[in-house]
């Protein structure tokens, strides 16, 4: 019988290796950290001056938001919106769908779930991985989505990169960040884009440990009443 | 077949232990169930804050407005309005707002922030219809009253701060929400005075 | 007072006697081991999926513009909204796991074989409505995957000769999956095969409980009535519709002993359930496929598309034949040989510790090649996989044909009268 399982059990961890199947770039870690606020607030303002414009995040609302970043409402309506919307409403844009599907190829997707689709590596690596491509309408192209319809809204922080013979892309020249600064700058803005993807992450994990603790004290008191009984037995 | 005799006692313990400590998951387990049905942040959402711009309301009209799905009279009170309602008092059932109708800054008898704007939910506190505002036409349902709310679906009349008359079938008077106002001519509902 | 209440209810409805008979006198073999908590898993997951179903289906909107947007206010604004879903989620691949431990279980010890042929086959027949409950409930979020894996399945159906196309037409209710099929589908998920199942393992447990348990000995509980001496005899009191006819041997009632037992594996259980549910919920991505977080799209198919884990091994054998009409028969016949396991064996020792070296290597590679077969189908094909898949679903396969013959002559242990120990 132990025979039988460990074959099994071995069976079940080898088979995956056997074929698999890793199409696109390397992806490089994000390193972010979802308990760290002020990188999400950064993340935040980031999204708000850089991406709102075009990329939604229909799914989140700024109440929510500000609640969990530790932004008060008062300073949110402030500083944080647009005039005229609520902290209650989702946070959206006023661009025409059917005018960006002409601009850019295809509608820039909402991205509140961005991170859960593709991963917040992914993120992390494609918003660093944009380089020359005069074939291209913005004249530019990204290792990490093939003929992307997006242009490099962050090349004024960034500078450009090149991409060499062997696929390698070169260090980044002409923006106004270091390189550090920027790579700092995009976790900023993935670790807030990871946030969305699942606002209710942290506490899901809180809760856990709790439910955890709990499960295993239960599972002792089980324990000696299943013992207790099964002694009429042997 | 043990020949171990039972232990009775410590069988019970352990039973009545377990059941606690089990009950206690039991409860835990339940939260989500219970909690889901709690207004969620769509409904919250929905029922935010109103702001009304109050300058442009004639003297002596009201207009409605409508927070959390409920109809709000916003009355602009004449001084003539305003100098009737003392002397109503003595056929009201709560003429010094007593019962728990209205915020602590609503309980004079003008139920209001501002004598001149009267706002209170548009909602009889017999069974829920909406009371009509009788703007000189009262007199057809309490004598000696020019002005006031009649609800056509059972009778119950209230004067223009919202109070109820004694001998119809309400209970209580209109009830006045938290309101403010962030400037002169706008007012919010459902923020009270002090309120950030 | 509570004597009087029961006697009060027992004259009208026989209460107290349906608890002795099915509990507190019904008689359980003694040395049931850890692949015999399976079953009472499956009803504690079942019950998961109904109250949790239940109370997501009260903020979940059915509409193809509705849907996608409904799963999130269900994430996000619904208090406890995201823990509901996630049992839910969590509780569709944990049934999987719990059904495909359950039904090994009854290989292992032959739990298939006279008289028990009838309760093997209501638990095919469970297992048929819960792959049809999970496919259609897989659509419900309508997301990427969702449409896509609806697509390929539902297509399958064109590959019937003559009727096919009409077919597909009448189940997607329009000419692409689209609202009217997950208005279907979501009633027949919420609705029609959740009563279907319940039903279904209401007669298993009653089929179950005519017959008895089987045990990891294979040996039987029930003897002939008068042949077990006066000091054998049990000394536990079991109901009178067993001891009129048999003597029971090596047996304990199933409450308290088995109550408390499985309450102590259940507790175990649910530890686990919670790791992955608090802390993985995505399994991987395999619990919850990650080309899923974006809304159905029928002009985008994801780069690849793959029904969840738990079709995996009957999605490799479809994929495995090149011929659309021939795979979708291979497919069906991988359940059909299950169905037909009870007269594929044709031995009568039912527990592989009595059986013959061959029937436990058999088992062995039986369960490898399923395994292999399970991950071949979370992975894009190739021709390297697709060698991989035909080599297992030949394990596959040959098991039942292996097992009729080998079954007739097989060299087998004597079996034990009773349980030792």
């Amino acid at each position: 019988m132990k025979k039988l399982i460990i074959t099994l059990v071995a069976a079940l961890i080898l088979t995956p290796s056997l074929a698999f199947a890793n199409s696109g770039a390397h992806l490089e870690h994000a390193g972010n950290d979802l308990t760290d606020k002020a990188s999400l607030q950064r993340g935040f303002k980031a999204f708000i001056d850089n991406c709102l414009g075009c990329h939604q995040l229909q799914y989140q609302r700024y109440n929510r938001t500000f609640k969990d970043l530790g932004i008060s409402d008062a300073d949110g309506l402030k500083n944080w919106m647009y005039t005229g919307e609520k902290v209650g409403d989702h946070i959206t844009n006023t661009m025409p769908k059917a005018q960006a599907a002409k601009w850019f190829g295809s509608t820039p997707p909402d991205l509140t779930l961005e991170a859960r689709l593709r991963s917040p590596d992914w993120i992390y690596t494609y918003l660093r991985s944009f380089y020359v491509d005069p074939d291209r309408p913005f004249g530019v192209n990204n290792t990490v989505f093939k003929d992307v319809g997006m242009p490099h809204v962050l090349q004024h922080l960034q500078g450009i990169r090149t991409k060499d013979e062997h696929g390698n892309l070169s260090p980044a020249t002409g923006g106004s960040m270091t390189e550090e600064e920027y790579d700092s700058f995009v976790r900023d803005i993935t670790n807030f884009l990871e946030y969305t993807a699942e606002p209710s992450k942290l506490e899901r994990q809180r809760i856990g440990y709790w439910v955890l603790g709990y499960l295993f004290i239960l599972f002792i008191f089980a324990y000696f009443l299943k013992k207790e009984y099964w002694k009429d037995c042997h | 077949m043990s020949n171990v005799p039972v232990d009775n006692g410590r069988r019970r313990f352990l039973t009545a232990a377990t059941s606690v400590v089990g009950g206690v998951g039991v409860v835990g387990w339940a939260v989500p169930f219970i909690g889901s049905w709690n207004p969620s942040e769509r409904a919250k959402a929905a029922g935010a804050p109103v702001e009304v711009n109050v300058g442009k309301i004639e003297k002596g009209q009201m207009i409605r407005a409508e927070w959390r799905g409920k109809p709000v009279y916003v009355v602009r009170r004449t001084e003539k309005m305003l100098a009737e309602l003392p002397k109503v008092n003595d056929q009201l059932r709560d003429p010094n707002s007593e019962e728990a109708q209205q915020p602590s800054y609503a309980t004079n008898i003008h139920r209001s922030i501002k004598p001149e704007f009267w706002v209170g939910l548009g909602v009889c506190t017999h069974l829920g219809c909406a009371p009509t505002y009788e703007k000189d036409t009262m007199e057809e349902h309490v004598k000696s009253l020019d002005n006031g709310f009649f609800c056509p679906c059972h009778g119950s009349t209230y004067d223009l701060s919202g109070r109820v008359f004694q001998g119809v079938p309400a209970p209580l008077n209109l009830m006045v929400p938290e309101h403010s106002f962030i400037s002169d001519d706008t007012l919010l509902i459902g923020v009270g005075q002090g309120e950030a | 007072m509570f004597a009087n209440f029961m006697a009060w209810i027992d004259k009208r409805l026989p209460v107290t006697d349906a608890w002795n008979k099915h509990l507190a006198q019904y008689p359980a073999p003694k040395n049931f081991n850890f692949w015999y908590i399976f079953g009472s898993l499956a009803i504690l997951v079942l019950v998961n999926q109904l109250l949790t179903g239940i109370w997501l289906t009260m903020d979940y909107n059915p509409s193809g513009e509705g849907a996608f947007a409904s799963i999130e206010y269900i994430m996000r604004d619904v208090d406890y909204g995201w823990l509901l879903r996630y049992m839910h989620s969590t509780g569709a691949s944990a049934f999987f796991i719990v059904i495909y431990m359950h039904m090994f279980r009854g290989l292992l010890y032959g739990s298939y074989q006279k008289p028990r042929e009838l309760l093997w086959v209501f638990g095919m027949l469970i297992f048929l409505a819960l792959m049809a409950e999970a496919f259609m409930g897989y659509l419900l979020p309508w997301g990427n995957m969702s449409y896509w894996g609806a697509q390929v399945i539902i297509s399958l159906f064109g590959a019937i000769p003559v009727i096919g196309d009409d077919l597909t037409l009448w189940i997607r209710g329009d000419y692409v999956i689209s609202g009217a099929t997950l208005n279907r589908f979501f009633a027949l998920h919420v609705a029609a095969i959740p009563l279907v199942l319940v039903v279904l393992v209401f007669f298993h447990i009653l089929a179950l409980h005519e017959v008895g348990s089987n045990n990891p000995e294979g040996t039987t509980i029930k003897k002939p009535k008068g042949s077990v001496p006066e000091e054998e005899q049990s000394k536990f009191k079991f109901h009178k519709n067993y001891t009129d006819k048999y003597d029971i041997v090596d047996s304990v009632p199933f409450h308290p002993y088995y109550s408390v037992k499985d309450i102590m594996y259940v507790v175990g259980f649910i530890f686990i359930f919670c790791w992955v549910m608090f802390f993985h919920p995505d399994g991987g991505g395999y619990f919850m496929e990650a080309p899923n977080f974006t809304p159905a799209n029928g002009l985008k198919t994801p780069e690849h598309i793959a029904p969840v884990w738990y079709f995996g091994p009957f999605y490799t054998i479809l994929r495995i034949i090149p011929s659309k009409g021939i795979g979708a028969i291979a497919m069906f016949s991988a359940i059909i040989v299950l169905f037909l396991l009870p007269w594929f064996d044709r031995g009568v020792v039912k527990s592989l510790r009595y059986r013959s070296k061959l029937h436990t290597f058999n088992l062995i590679q039986f369960a490898i090649s399923f395994i292999v077969l399970g991950v071949l189908g979370t992975k894009p094909p190739s021709p390297m996989n697709n060698m991989i898949g035909i080599i297992a679903a030949f394990g596959y396969f040959g098991f039942f044909v292996a097992l009729w013959f080998y079954s007739k002559n097989e060299k087998t242990k004597p079996v034990p009268e009773r349980v030792s120990g």
